[in-house]
């Protein structure tokens, strides 16, 4: 039996374990006990979940275990002594007799592999029985254990709800053990880069041309200074010279000045706005925006004026970030008690002295928050760059040369046949680890300036 | 209206010249009336009380004397009001100068999260009422003496405003409100949030500032009513029930509405 059979056979049980527990429930009441402790469902539950749960567990480890086992089994075998050494092609062989013994690979290549054909076969019907005994066998125990637990005043409801929290736990959990892998995976791999190349040239070196060869006491072209101004260039400069004011002022128009169905209507717009894909941005900077820029700096002087200009990709990107910034300035200028508007009115202030003087001060935290989820958002941007921006790393001030950032060259070296093991992909990997730092950092400290000032009104 | 009753121990100078006229104002909330034709007179130099049960309007109307009204949208004010003689409701009445005329003060202390001293200067700093720092220092120190908080803080102006207690963040708000030079207070129970160690320093204080203004509060206390107010007005479902001397309203009331309202039949 395979492990989809025996899950099938596990989910089967289960149900009939459901009908079954909540009969027997459903038989406790009487006209002497009208009432028992939890209704008959969850009775049914109670003696699902020991009929799936123990089996389910043991087949998880089982999953995990057995292809070992059958290996051992095999290789225990004294015909399987006379296969080769080397642990490359016997790993090979291995593997090979064992996907033709369960179906999935139908001709053999590697010699000496198909008198191992019928030993797998052996070993896996042995172990394949053997598994679907002890599955069995789980269920009936925990089945039969959970029946005799069935009693009127048995608290059925309590326990199946402690199951439902131990659930939605593991659910929870999945994200962020996914996140630390994630993270732990980059770690490791830039952990190899900084072997093959000075962490001081990465993170201090203004050179960015990455070559193979590396040689240790050179400069191999692994300076990254270029990319990260590139980045905050784009990102954090030209991005919210565009985001902030435009932001800003429509957060204060919506707030202020705009009658309650304009605000109904424009709030949710700007929010449809913030799901627009990035390519799609990354299309209008790349045709629209970028040689109208390119045309204007050629205008007004500046000859060499790239098309692929960092202007044009900060401008898109800023107008991307508008209704981050407008939407988070919203919430924060709108969280200012009334109280603190109406008295500066009943002072003879005008609504903008209001605004100015008052509530974009006392809002002032929360926009610094939001200004600084939009950095983090803007800087680890990739479509609209890598449309946009391209690829030359220069270390200019010049917003109409060509520049590019950290996310258009992990892009660029990830792109392509790759060997993992080289320097040009391990970069990737750390550029991604200083990315994801920077990111999380600025997070950090924006929902911490957001969450402070949200209790200051509470 | 009760305007015949005694006015003996008012210093009440004719019927032209209140400071404030009220006549048949209606206020609306959509389609819904808050305010039925109420008419009423305020003189300079007198406490006038807006007593009531909760949702008699009281409040409603107290925001149409500085236009306050006009910040909620479904708002709508019918009617005359006259400060000066002037209709306040007129097009050529600005709102900002109206306001700086009549301040107000909240029935929840609402100092701005700025320090002292500019909770206090940002009314003159906004009608330019100082040409530099040293009147604006007097400015200061004058609104905040007779707010009586001066004492209080003169060695931490530089301290934010919401920093301090509840009492005296109602007295820098009233502090705030004189600093502007105004003629007419607005008070909209400017005491439900206090203690009453702080409720009673500020109806000491509106003893005091009685002489330079017109103060209207509105209260929910009646015992606060009498004690600070020289005329009361009870409001109930939106109606101008009775208006006259004060004593007359709480020792001789006119109608059995008002009777049965101070004697705690209802309310």
């Amino acid at each position: 039996m395979t492990i989809n059979e025996l899950l099938f056979l596990v989910f089967a049980f289960g149900l009939i374990a459901w009908f079954v527990g909540r009969a027997r429930a459903a038989s406790f009441i009487s006209s002497e006990t009208p009432i028992i402790n939890s209704l008959p469902n969850y009775h049914g539950w109670f003696a699902s979940l020991w009929a799936i749960i123990p089996a389910i567990l043991f087949l998880i480890i089982w999953i995990n275990i057995s292809p070992a086992l059958v290996t051992n089994m095999v290789l225990a075998n004294p015909e399987a002594a006379s296969i080769t050494a080397d642990p490359f092609s016997r790993s090979a062989i291995l593997s090979e007799a064992r996907a033709v013994a369960s179906g999935s690979n139908q001709a053999l290549f590697q010699e000496g592999s198909e008198k191992l054909v019928p030993l797998y076969k052996a070993a896996q019907n042995y172990y394949n029985s053997i598994a679907f005994a002890a599955t069995l066998l789980l269920i009936f125990a925990g089945s039969a254990y959970a029946y005799t637990r069935l009693k009127p005043e048995f608290r059925a409801r309590s326990k199946v709800e402690k199951v439902v929290m131990f659930t939605l736990l593991l659910a929870s959990l999945i994200a962020v053990l996914t996140t630390i892998g994630i993270v732990a995976s980059l770690v490791f791999e830039a952990y190899r880069f900084v072997t093959l190349v000075s962490p001081f040239e990465f993170l201090f070196g203004t050179n960015w041309n990455p070559r193979d060869n590396i040689v240790a006491g050179e400069d191999n072209g692994y300076g990254a200074i270029p990319l990260f101004w590139g980045t905050i260039f784009i990102g954090a400069i030209i991005a919210m010279i565009v985001a902030i004011p435009f932001g800003l002022m429509s957060a204060i128009f919506l707030t202020q000045y705009s009658t309650a169905r304009f605000r109904s209507i424009m709030k949710p717009v700007l929010e449809i706005l913030a799901g627009v894909p990035t390519v799609v941005y990354g299309y209008f900077a790349a045709l629209t925006v970028a040689p109208a820029v390119r045309d204007f700096a050629v205008m007004i002087g500046f000859s060499n004026a790239a098309s692929d200009n960092a202007m044009a990709a900060g401008v898109v990107m800023g107008i991307m970030i508008i209704p981050l910034v407008a939407s988070m300035a919203d919430d924060s200028i709108a969280a200012v008690p009334a109280a603190m508007r109406d008295g500066s009115l009943a002072m003879g202030a005008t609504n903008s002295e209001t605004i100015k003087r008052v509530l974009l001060p006392a809002a002032l935290p929360g926009v610094v928050g939001g200004i600084l989820l939009a950095v983090s958002r803007a800087i680890g941007e990739t479509m609209i760059v890598v449309m946009a921006a391209g690829y030359a790393a220069n270390l200019t001030a010049n917003p109409f040369a060509s520049i590019t950032t950290v996310t258009v060259q992990i892009v660029a070296l990830l792109t392509g046949d790759q060997d993992f093991g080289s320097p040009h992909t391990l970069a990737a990997f750390a550029l991604g680890l200083v990315l994801f730092v920077v990111t999380l950092l600025l997070n950090l400290v924006a929902l911490r300036i957001v969450k402070k000032y949200r209790e200051a009104y509470e | 209206m009760a305007e015949q009753n005694s006015q003996s121990d008012l210093s009440d100078n004719g019927t032209d010249t209140h400071k404030i006229t009220a006549r048949n104002v209606n206020v609306f909330y959509d389609d819904k009336q808050a305010i039925n034709d109420v008419s009423i007179d305020v003189d300079m130099e007198n406490v006038t009380a807006f007593i009531g049960p909760s949702g008699c309007g009281k409040s409603t109307f107290l925001r149409t004397i500085n236009r306050m009204n006009d910040t909620i949208p479904s708002a709508r004010v019918e009617g005359e009001i006259k400060l000066d003689g002037k209709d306040i409701y007129d097009a050529s009445m600005d709102v900002v100068q109206l306001r700086a005329r009549v301040g107000m003060v909240f029935q929840k202390p609402n100092p701005f999260p700025k320090s002292i001293y500019d909770n206090i200067a940002y009314g003159p700093n906004i009608h330019g009422l100082a040409a530099n720092k040293a009147e604006l220092d007097i400015i200061v120190e004058r609104s905040l003496q007779r707010a009586g908080l001066w004492n209080e803080v003169k060695d931490r102006l530089s301290d934010s405003g919401t920093a301090l207690s509840g009492g005296q963040q109602q007295r820098l708000c009233i502090a705030r409100a004189i600093a502007v030079d105004p003629e007419v207070i607005l008070m909209d129970e400017p005491c439900s949030a206090l203690d009453p160690i702080a409720t009673a320093k500020i109806e000491e204080l509106i003893h005091e500032l009685r002489g330079k203004y017109a103060i209207i509060i509105v209260t929910h206390n009646m015992q606060q009513a009498a004690r600070v107010s020289q005329r009361t007005a009870f409001f109930h479902l939106g109606n101008l029930v009775e208006f006259g001397v004060t004593s007359d309203i709480f020792t001789n009331p006119q109608q059995t509405r008002t009777q049965d309202y101070i004697t705690g039949r209802y309310g």
